[in-house]
């Protein structure tokens, strides 16, 4: 690690960071929801985050909507068609965004396709993302190779960079990748896409034992997990789980027809399960 | 400008990519983890095979008696006449097996996979050239092979779809976004997410991520070989133009390759330009687009102000694709190749003038090249001379020409 200058606590690195001390002084584990931004609108998306946040997940990562994402399954693409349909634009993402990270306190990471980020230019998505608030990415189509101008514009406003390491990659690379990962390492669970499975891969408890022995970086894993039980099975080796495809889908299920009330207070006691199972009074 | 850099020779324009597969500032490797471990062994092993005897004494055996290699170079007598102007040579890749260019790629990557030890291919299609070319190679092979495919496209190629079928490929209708090929690439990339480990994804164009690219261009470019060393052998001398269709761009890269350190001869490619303009009206990425990146690499995307892709429209599902192959850009960029676009109906007329003048009948992607061929060649001297890569066989078209004709299958005119 090279910091030149103390870092500022209300960067969004400096917020991450303060997350997982509390949950390690408190014996806790980290949910981290994923919900896509303007699914099945931005109002809607709005009081989710809001209810995650009241839920007391740690970190919450906002899907970006795009028309091509190759790295993800039926369940994210599909609401990131609806999105889309529905008018969702990066102006809105902001405005809701600056709007919600004013009154909650958990840091909202955005999950977003580097074709989004480079057609705006580094520089302003960078500088439009630190004013809403936001406190980091993760790029799923950004491999390491690529990610130096996106690296050296995050580290400069204080945003991690979230990097993912896969059952694919080999040992030296993801050590490589761990090194580089800012705010915590994504472990990806399964070779293949977003979308919930019925049971954890073999070999993932291996691999997230062996990327602890290699990084004092937070891990979390991630594609696939669905269930309170799964997130406490993978949460006893990791430092905490990212639930995607399976709060979307609800999302989606609850939405229609739409009713928002309803769908809040679901989703708001899905990741209160969530979170209790990777309580201390759980393990 | 960069084409004074060129002019000067100091850099062969033909010295692209670079290690990381950047044309220029083209091209890159944009895609998820997963597949980073995947590309780089296709990468190697792609290194080891050019530098193998073994693997270009195979590939050349097949490409004469499995294609029929050298395809040949046509003189368009009643069509250069029509035209009134310069003579019109085609590039005769129809005649190859399965009717396209398409083989040439399938046949070389398909010898990849076996190196690699993988016996199942996916596969992308639009309008189904690469999807029976794919089939082809593993059929000869004896690898699995699934093709991903538009169901818009699915309809509007039946012929292809049925003769893939005959040679056991599985294939896939996609039934997201806009149901052609973009949703066809993206429906691979997510198979290939999961399969990786067992499977090689045989890419039908110059796009996606590095190596690809540089991958099927260097296998098409047999097509620009060829077709300079027919030109110095039955003309005497280099073409003065040279055209080809550009969709994501293979035949038209295939073509120019071995012409662009060759500044005398002009290049030309053409674009769908569908109904019109209008954003969504046509596929013309190098005319209208912008950079972005999509399916892996940075080159000219059709997009909106967000870098959403945009919805995109042409006759022809070969060139329906709002993309297009990073070294396009490059040359675009560059100034080496002059890139413009045909309209539907002046495509569809093109078909018709073909078929009539030359007993041809081109694919509708191969007519766009030919309808600008035949303007060009009518506003120059007789002494020049113009080659057309015939891409591809129109059979595949011939139902959907006759019903957009209002025609009946039999091709008379219905009823009023």
């Amino acid at each position: 690690m090279s910091l030149a200058a103390p870092p500022n606590p209300s960067s969004g690195v400096a917020r991450i960071a303060a997350q997982f001390a509390a949950n390690a002084a408190a014996g806790r584990k980290a949910i981290a929801p994923f919900v896509t931004a303007g699914d099945p609108d931005v109002a809607t998306t709005a009081e989710v985050l809001a209810a995650i946040d009241r839920a007391g997940a740690t970190l919450i990562e906002l899907g970006v909507p795009y028309s091509d994402p190759i790295a993800d399954g039926a369940v994210i693409q599909a609401s990131y068609v609806r999105a889309l349909a529905q008018g969702m634009s990066l102006d809105r993402l902001f405005a809701m965004v600056k709007d919600v990270t004013g009154k909650i306190t958990t840091p909202v990471l955005a999950m977003v396709s580097y074709s989004i980020i480079f057609r705006r230019g580094i520089d302003r998505f960078v500088a439009e993302s630190v004013a809403a608030g936001l406190a980091g990415f993760v790029v799923p189509d950004l491999p390491i190779e690529e990610s130096e101008d996106l690296g050296s514009a995050c580290e400069a406003a204080g945003l991690a960079l979230v990097r993912l390491v896969t059952p694919t990659t080999p040992p030296e690379r993801a050590e490589q990748i761990a090194r580089q990962s800012t705010g915590f390492l994504y472990c990806v669970s399964v070779a293949g896409v977003t979308g919930a499975r019925t049971s954890l891969p073999a070999g993932l408890v291996d691999r997230v034992a062996w990327l602890r022995t290699k990084t004092d970086v937070p891990i979390l894993v991630g594609f696939g997990i669905s269930t309170p039980e799964q997130a406490q099975a993978v949460a006893a080796v990791a430092d905490g789980v990212i639930v995607g495809s399976a709060l979307v889908r609800r999302l989606a299920d609850l939405a229609h027809p739409p009713s928002t009330q309803p769908v809040v207070v679901n989703i708001e006691q899905h990741v209160r399960d969530l979170v209790q199972a990777v309580a201390p009074a759980a393990g | 400008m960069a084409t004074a850099a060129i002019a000067s020779g100091s850099v062969p324009l033909s010295a692209v990519p670079d290690p990381l597969g950047r044309f220029g500032r083209f091209g890159g490797r944009y895609v998820p983890e997963t597949l980073s471990a995947a590309l780089d062994q296709l990468e190697q092993a792609y290194a080891e095979a050019v530098a193998d005897p073994a693997f270009h004494a195979e590939l050349d055996g097949l490409l004469a008696a499995f294609v029929g290699r050298p395809t040949p170079l046509l003189f368009a007598r009643r069509l250069t006449a029509l035209a009134g102007g310069a003579q019109i040579y085609f590039k005769r890749e129809d005649l190859s097996h399965t009717g396209a260019h398409k083989i040439n790629n399938t046949l070389g990557q398909g010898l990849l996979a076996l190196r690699m030890g993988k016996r199942r291919i996916i596969a992308e299609t639009g309008a189904g050239q690469h999807g029976v070319a794919t089939a082809t190679a593993c059929a000869r092979f004896g690898l699995e092979c699934v093709v991903y495919m538009g169901a818009e496209d699915v309809r509007r190629q039946a012929p292809n779809v049925r003769n893939m079928r005959f040679m056991g490929a599985e294939v896939r209708p996609v039934e997201t976004g806009s149901r052609t090929l973009r949703d066809a690439i993206n429906e691979a990339m997510r198979d290939w997410m999961g399969s990786v480990e067992t499977t090689h994804y045989i890419i039908g164009s110059v796009v996606g991520p590095h190596p690809f690219p540089r991958i099927v261009r260097d296998f098409q470019s047999v097509i620009g070989r060829e077709t300079v060393e027919q030109c110095r052998r039955q003309l005497g001398r280099l073409p003065d133009t040279v055209v080809a269709c550009v969709g994501g761009g293979s035949n038209a890269a295939g073509m120019f390759y071995p012409f662009v350190d060759h500044a005398e001869v002009r290049l030309v490619g053409v674009e769908a330009g569908g109904r019109s303009g209008e954003p969504g009206d046509h596929a013309a990425s190098l005319s209208f687009g912008s950079p972005g990146i999509l399916h892996g690499s940075l080159s000219y995307v059709l997009q909106d102000d967000d870098g959403q892709t945009s919805d995109v429209h042409s006759v022809s599902a070969g060139l329906d694709y709002p993309g297009v192959g990073p070294e396009h850009s490059y040359w675009r960029d560059a100034g080496r190749v002059s890139y413009t676009s045909v309209t539907d109906a002046a495509a569809l007329d093109a078909f018709d003038t073909v078929a009539r003048q030359e007993g041809i009948l081109p694919a509708l992607e191969t007519s766009h090249a030919l309808a600008w061929a035949v303007d060009e060649a009518a506003r120059r001297p007789a002494d020049e001379i113009i080659v057309v890569c015939l891409s591809g066989r129109g059979d595949k078209d011939a139902a959907e020409i006759a019903r957009l004709r209002g025609l009946s299958a039999a091709g008379e005119q219905a009823a009023s």
